[in-house]
């Protein structure tokens, strides 16, 4: 069986930001064969749909979820309290292939920062680029400087950080890197893949969309990917298929 | 341990609990929780004589306990249902069931006619899906149309077809008359009630497809009501579907005349639902002394 739905232990539940929540969970089995960019479904009381939330960290006994609070679902779950059993289908989704030997730029914008923890930890000292829209949003910093010599953060409004977008550092370092993988807002994802595509680097961006099933059955979560026969336009599912994805595959 | 096998026609189920179209793929995602074999069957992605890319995303929201979809039946097309999905899908040991739609009655007779010649146990006649711009609930408002789709299709399907009807019509009775009398086995009901969500600050529509299908809890007192009508009005048996979340609905619309159940969108929430509510089943017919699941069909008492 590759995919199960069980009780994870809440840990640990703190308000790192502003309406974003740090939440370390419990469970052993699931925990240890998470993978970097892989997401978690998660059951909400009185909803009819999970919230997919991707995997920030993840050990031999504990994942951890960084998620903010954008609506109905994600403010009752961020109410959850230490000691509560939560129902999680996890991990789902194809996460992102990092590689030893390689020189990484990870690339966070926003509640899009998160998963690039996990990717810092695997990876060997990549250079980090965390972005928000300003200073009450920041997240993470602390952590990634555990495994980086190089972050750099950035803001919309200046307030935290330099002033400016993600794109002006990875224009600057990217001549350094072998690759460069990011999450977070489309039209950021779209900047960074032109800039990849300019210089010939890889890059590999995850996706987010409104989300039923989480496993590939319901077709809800569509994204136009160039992955038909012969490179062909075609809608795959982000759960599935992604979350992450070649930049070239995808369809800005 | 009550007895949970119901039969349609010559078709034995090992319990009443099907996959409903949609919710389900073609069964190989949810094989990674359980055995497929723990289901009575399974109502597979609604197919089309070719390909179908589907609609632009968004295509979900959700709402107050349900959702609206309209995915726009995104599917590989009958020939690679056939060949690629079918086979595995024999070997999982539960009923398969095929889910046609088409943009024409040619297109659906010819599905027919080439599922006819398949494995496939049964065939579901998609008249419902409100998410394609042709085909589909155009086929499923009219008592004339339902009964010139079902009996052209009839003609070429040798397998028990199944008439899936639209809740969006003003007498979904008169509608089930027509399906039985132009050559339907069983009625499946009800496809989702079209709906809609707007964002209040873009103004947009969720959806991009502007509207969508109601599915889930909130649709279920309608679909237990839509049965019971259909119940009175036809001889053929029912697969009763819409909102089925708990052991109680399944059994609630048993009593109010379906023979099987679909479920679907409860799958999103527990994938193990099915397995639960076939536990619960077998507990409240153990509870009352009931043997067999096949004596709730139909037992309402109305006032």
């Amino acid at each position: 069986m590759k995919y199960d739905a069980q009780l994870f232990r809440l840990e640990k539940n703190e308000e790192i930001a502003k309406g974003i929540f740090d939440f370390v969970l419990y469970n052993p089995q699931l925990a240890q064969i998470t993978k970097e960019g892989q997401f978690a479904h998660v059951k909400v009381d009185s909803k009819t749909l999970r919230r997919p939330i991707s995997i920030c960290d993840a050990d031999n006994e504990r994942i951890r979820l960084v998620f903010q609070v954008k609506g109905g679902g994600t403010e009752i779950l961020s109410k959850a309290k230490v000691g509560d059993e939560l129902d999680i289908i996890c991990p789902l989704g194809h996460g992102f292939d990092i590689k030893k030997d390689k020189k990484y730029c990870l690339i966070g914008g926003g509640i899009g920062v998160p998963p690039m923890l996990y990717c810092a930890k695997t990876a060997n000292n990549p250079v980090v680029i965390t972005g928000f829209r300003n200073k009450d949003l920041v997240i993470l910093q602390e952590d990634f400087k555990k495994y980086t010599d190089e972050l750099y953060l950035v803001t919309d409004d200046g307030t935290a950080g330099e002033k400016g977008f993600v794109t002006d550092i990875l224009k600057k370092k990217i001549d350094e890197v072998d690759e460069v993988c990011a999450c977070g807002p489309m039209v950021m994802l779209k900047a960074i893949a032109e800039i990849c595509k300019e210089k010939g680097k890889p890059c590999q961006v995850s996706l987010e969309e409104r989300m039923g099933c989480g496993i590939g059955a319901c077709l809800v979560c569509a994204c136009k990917t160039r992955t038909g026969e012969n490179g062909g336009e075609e809608y795959t599912h982000v759960c599935k298929k992604g979350p992450v994805y070649k930049a070239e595959e995808v369809v800005f | 341990m009550a007895d949970l096998k119901v039969k349609i026609g010559d078709i034995t189920f090992s319990n009443p609990l099907i996959a409903a179209s949609g919710t389900f793929g073609f069964g190989h995602e949810y094989n990674e929780f359980y055995p497929l074999s723990k289901l009575g069957g399974i109502s597979c992605k609604g197919i089309t004589l070719q390909k179908r890319d589907g609609n632009p995303p968004p295509r979900i929201a959700e709402t107050p306990s349900g959702i609206l979809n309209a995915v726009g039946l995104q599917n590989p097309g009958v020939d690679h249902f056939i060949s690629e999905d079918l086979p595995w899908l024999k070997q999982q040991d539960t009923v398969i069931i095929a889910n046609i739609a088409g943009n024409t009655t040619e297109d659906y007779c010819k599905m027919a006619e080439k599922l006819s010649d398949s494995d496939v146990d049964m065939i579901e006649l998609n008249i419902s899906c409100p998410n394609v711009k042709s085909g589909g609930v155009q086929f499923g408002t009219s008592c004339e149309s339902v009964g010139a789709i079902t009996s052209a299709v009839r003609k070429y399907c040798k397998k028990p077809l199944v008439v899936k009807l639209s809740p969006n019509v003003t007498d979904i009775a008169e509608i089930a008359k027509a399906a039985e009398a132009n050559g339907a086995d069983v009625i499946s009901m009800i496809n989702t009630l079209t709906g809609m969500k707007i964002d209040i600050n873009t103004r947009r529509p969720i959806i991009r497809n502007n509207t969508g299908g109601l599915s889930g809890a909130a649709v279920f007192p309608v679909a237990v009501r839509m049965v019971w009508q259909v119940a009175n009005a036809v001889k053929i048996p029912i697969i009763g579907m819409g909102g089925i979340t708990t052991w109680q609905d399944a059994v609630e619309m048993m009593i109010a005349g379906a023979t099987a159940l679909q479920i679907g969108t409860v799958l999103f929430n527990d994938p193990y639902a099915p397995i639960k509510i076939c536990e619960g089943m077998n507990k409240f017919l153990d509870d009352n002394n009931i043997s067999s699941v096949t004596e709730l069909t139909g037992t309402i008492k109305p006032w």
